[in-house]
């Protein structure tokens, strides 16, 4: 269950089975979202290349038009690219969006590497998916052609694999072999 | 990611143009207030005179109601519109009229298309139709709908570039001959 979900261009992103790497990246200028604290419920990862540009604002709009089906299923998504984070605080508010847009800017890319999610020629991050399940275990993950916008299906197909529509938020998690990874 | 499989498949319970047994269906996953949905409008509708009852065209909602605040209360008209049996007037309306959609515009649409507005504010005032729009926009996401409008032909979604007028309308006359062949 580990094998690396491989696209089309050669990279190879962490797949299912994975342990997701732990990492803390700013949401805002001066809060600071720890993935570990999330640990509980289902979080969905959406690195993506670039704020502004026309593929991703269809991503994270459509996105955010779904949040209400993702909470359904109690899962918290977040947004990460290699953009700063007033550059992230600007796209948010244009586009109202309604979940934690995260800055992997300095070092540049870092979690996006951890992720096997970086593109070194472009210096962003792929378009990629990960879905993780309340003890920080990648249960899916899909690279995306760069120029496609991958839609939701199979975000909502993973998380109902997880089969935790209506069970609660589990409080704790049960794992303490958690991952640490910098940064 | 996506298969790109229309989920659920049409049923008696879509908004469809031309005969159920037309050879090709095809579905739009549109936005009344989307840019993009309103240059694809004129084209479906060229499909459409050029195609005949060989082409069943069906709508379906899919309001991006955070980037367009308007889309949400256009697309419970067109179905308020439809249970007054005018669904597509409606619909043409909103397409032709996307930087008019305020309330008032829209309950002007209804009066101008001879609909009870009495009736047809009451429905967008309760939000009547407000499910129906959600169960569509559901819909879409599962069936791999990425953005506005989103086609599917037969079924099977249509990721070539709509925006090119004559390959979208050769797609969907060969998806015709292919349904021909494959009844004959």
């Amino acid at each position: 269950m580990t094998e690396p979900a491989t696209p089309a261009h050669g990279a190879a992103i962490l797949g299912a089975g994975t342990p997701a790497p732990d990492f803390a990246l700013n949401a805002t200028p001066d809060q600071v979202l720890r993935l570990s604290e999330l640990r509980g419920r289902p979080v969905i990862l959406v690195f993506y290349p670039a704020d502004w540009s026309p593929v991703c604002g269809d991503q994270v709009a459509l996105y955010n038009e779904i949040l209400p089906e993702f909470r359904e299923y109690g899962a918290e998504i977040l947004g990460i690219s290699v953009d700063g984070v007033w550059c992230h605080a600007a796209f948010a508010r244009d586009r109202n969006l309604h979940f934690p847009l995260l800055s992997d800017f300095e070092p540049k890319g870092a979690v996006a590497r951890l992720y096997g999610a970086y593109r070194e020629g472009e210096g962003t991050s792929e378009r990629a998916l990960f879905v993780l399940d309340g003890d920080g275990i990648i249960r899916w993950s899909f690279c995306s052609p760069i120029a496609v916008n991958p839609g939701a299906d199979g975000i909502l197909q993973a998380l109902e694999s997880l089969g935790g529509k209506s069970a609660p938020a589990r409080a704790e998690s049960f794992r303490s072999d958690t991952v640490e990874a910098r940064p | 990611m996506s298969n790109g499989e229309l989920t659920p498949p049409v049923s008696a319970s879509d908004h469809a143009a031309a005969p159920d047994d037309a050879p090709v269906t095809l579905v739009e996953y549109g936005d009344y207030e989307c840019p993009y949905c309103g240059m694809a409008h004129p084209i479906v509708k060229r499909a459409q005179r050029e195609l005949g009852n060989r082409l069943r065209f069906v709508f379906r909602n899919f309001p991006l109601a955070e980037s367009h605040p308007h889309a949400r209360l256009a697309a419970q008209a067109a179905e308020a519109a439809a249970a007054q049996g005018k669904f597509w007037e409606m619909h043409d309306m909103l397409f032709e009229h996307q930087d008019a959609l305020e309330a008032e515009d829209i309950l002007g649409y209804a009066k101008s298309l001879g609909l009870d507005t009495a009736q047809f504010a009451r429905d967008l005032e309760a939000g009547t139709y407000a499910k129906r729009v959600r169960d569509d926009f559901r819909s879409g996401v599962r069936s791999g709908v990425n953005g506005t409008p989103t086609f599917f032909v037969n079924g099977n979604r249509y990721d070539g570039s709509w925006a090119n007028e004559e390959a979208f309308i050769r797609a969907l006359r060969d998806a015709v001959q292919q349904g021909v062949e494959a009844s004959a």
